[in-house]
């Protein structure tokens, strides 16, 4: 991997490269402590793949990620960045290949938006119109207006805004490696939500490897295609995908990390479109009453939805309004809760809770309905055998 | 050397009741300011000089010290008893050596402004937030270039109080200068210390210059530190 190749790559848009990392037996001891740090750390993190280290405080898991870029010198092992050891490579020239993004975010305050995020790009030498591109290129990215953030100073920014210019610093000059410790962790949990949200919606478009700290494992189980759980003196404790890492602890200490609720946890690994959704009777006022009947009997839903010409769900109707000729409006109760084929179970199921409703109409973007969720749909997803459940809850 | 204190005959015979009743004489002064004119310059360069030099020593030990941090202790000490020598013994200390001149009132002077600058710049450099190096080296900055780049412009402010601090009291040391023989505005206090019209000029003429000063470092730093001004 040569570094000024990497950073000669133009932009996000285009494929950029993604670097396999691998740690082998990876060791930090530190002087006059019984306890090594990292014990013989040993994974594999396949390119374009996001890896979350997850842990309890102190259990090594910033040390490992901090030994990739060399910021912490191994002291047995080895760690190599596409089979090449970052041990032979002078430590400033392999940090400016790898992103770096942390929870304090670390702007230099002195500088604007824009010097921030040219830093690597300075340092190998971009010329200033091509670094101007960039950075306009990058806060786009981030979702950040270009025009109106560019010239500011970090202390001029929200929380968030700061947080995303870290995120857009890092990629600067298209690293085929990011390192991310707690990045959305000093952040409020609705925007930390967004971030992480969009974080892998940029993932899809730029498929970096990435190496993801976290001590929290709900963000673990989100972000992670797969999942390092580190325990106390620095022992890898399990390396799975997460539906695997709910579904199979490998020992007592992981399945007390992941939770007593790891089976709910589960549900947040799919998405609505993922499962098999029940036919809707959809009825609409005027429409013939032996119609309805009929699709009634062929759903597993026992009451008909009306909708409107559009397909929008208005509620759901009694028997009595099927009793005469035409469907009449009489209502039953309102549709509620409206699903979207992109919830995640979990969400829907917690909204089927809340509504106090055994189903839910599930709409498309335009608020077609397409289908029924249930309770019981919901039931089955928690049994499925995990090789058929995603390994995150981005997969397509 | 008993010389040294004695009063010069600044005012001739006059009839003028305010002159010779030692008063504040608007007239005279204006008559007379060219006199002054010298001893400002020379106070200037004093100044100058001795803060420059001040400033180039203590900054250059700042830094060293930042990396090494067993300096600290050493030359914070030894700028310190150098900074509570009254100067005015420093300059008898150092006529034998230096002799009577610029020279001896500038090393005085110099030494005086070491221990302020010096723990400036290390307070400076010590209150650069940790995420923010930290990112700097994981971005792959050399430390040169962390120095550089980055920790000295995030000292600047503090930096810039010593440098004000630092200059404002050599403004007013080297109203002493005149027992190193270096002249200054302390010559012409001392020429005629009995006449108020001498003494509020002269006087007024040294604050004036620590002001001036104080304000275009101020100006400067002001200048180089627009971030501290964004608001929120």
């Amino acid at each position: 991997m040569n570094i000024s190749d990497s950073a000669q790559s133009p932009g996000p848009s285009s494929r950029a490269q993604a670097a396999t990392l691998e740690f082998r037996e990876a060791t930090k001891r530190y002087p006059g402590q019984a306890e090594p740090a990292v014990n013989e750390l040993s994974l594999t993190v396949p390119a374009g793949e996001i890896c979350v280290l997850v842990g309890p405080s102190g259990c090594g898991k910033t040390t490992a990620m901090r030994m990739v870029n060399r910021m912490i010198e191994i002291t047995a092992g080895d760690i190599l960045l596409d089979g090449q050891s970052v041990r032979e490579r002078p430590p400033a020239e392999l940090r400016r290949g790898i992103g770096y993004a942390i929870q304090q975010v670390g702007l230099f305050p002195h500088l604007s938006v824009a010097d921030n995020i040219a830093t690597v790009p300075r340092l190998l030498g971009w010329d200033r119109r091509r670094i101007r591109a960039r950075v306009d290129e990058l806060l786009e990215l981030v979702s950040l207006d270009a025009a109106d953030t560019r010239d500011r100073f970090p202390g001029q920014l929200s929380g968030g805004q700061r947080q995303r210019v870290g995120v857009a610093r890092a990629l600067a000059v298209d690293p085929p490696l990011m390192l991310m410790d707690e990045p959305f962790g000093a952040i409020d949990p609705i925007n930390r939500e967004r971030l992480q949200n969009e974080f892998l919606r940029l993932q899809r478009e730029i498929r970096k490897t990435v190496v993801f700290v976290t001590h929290d494992i709900d963000e673990a189980i989100k972000m992670g295609d797969r999942i390092a759980v580190m325990q106390t003196g620095g022992h890898l404790a399990q390396y799975a995908p997460p539906a695997e890492l709910l579904m199979h602890p490998a020992n007592p200490f992981v399945e007390d990390f992941v939770g007593s609720d790891r089976a709910l946890k589960r549900l947040a690994l799919q998405r609505v479109r993922d499962v098999d959704l029940w036919t809707a009777p959809l009825v609409r006022v005027g429409e013939s009453a032996a119609e309805a009947r009929a699709k009634l009997a062929d759903s597993e839903v026992p009451y008909p939805l009306l909708v409107d010409d559009d397909g929008r769900p208005l509620g759901w109707l009694t028997e009595r309004a099927l009793a005469g000729e035409r469907v009449t409006d009489e209502f039953r109760s309102r549709p509620d809760p409206v699903l979207e084929l992109d919830d995640v179970l979990r969400d829907a199921l917690s909204d089927l809770l809340a509504d106090e409703s055994q189903y839910g109409p599930v709409v498309d973007e335009r608020g077609a309905v397409q289908g029924i969720l249930s309770i019981e749909i919901l039931g089955h997803a928690l049994n499925a055998d995990p090789e058929q459940v995603p390994s995150g809850a981005d997969a397509p | 050397m008993s010389a040294l204190l004695a009063q010069v005959q600044i005012r001739e015979r006059t009839e003028n009741t305010c002159v010779s009743d030692n008063g504040f004489c608007p007239g005279w002064i204006v008559d007379n300011f060219d006199r002054y004119l010298t001893p400002f310059f020379q106070h200037v360069l004093l100044t100058v000089v001795a803060v420059g030099i001040g400033f180039a020593v203590s900054f250059t030990l700042a830094v060293i010290a930042y990396r090494r941090r067993w300096l600290v202790g050493p030359v914070t000490q030894i700028t310190g008893v150098l900074y509570t020598i009254p100067s005015i013994a420093a300059f008898f200390l150092l006529l034998p050596i230096t002799g009577r001149g610029f020279l001896t009132a500038t090393i005085a002077l110099v030494a005086y402004s070491l221990l302020i600058i010096f723990r400036n710049v290390l307070t400076g450099l010590d209150n650069v937030p940790d995420e923010t190096k930290d990112a700097g080296r994981g971005m792959g900055l050399t430390s040169r270039q962390l120095l550089w780049r980055v920790e000295l412009p995030l000292a600047l402010p503090e930096i810039m109080a010593g440098l004000r601090i630092a200059t404002t009291s050599t403004v007013g040391l080297a109203t002493l200068a005149f027992f190193a023989g270096a002249g200054g505005l302390g010559e012409r206090i001392f020429d005629d210390i009995t006449f108020k019209s001498n003494v509020v000029v002269a006087g007024g003429l040294a604050i004036l210059l620590a002001a001036l000063f104080d304000g275009m470092i101020l100006l400067f730093q002001r200048a180089v530190t627009p971030w501290t001004r964004a608001a929120q």
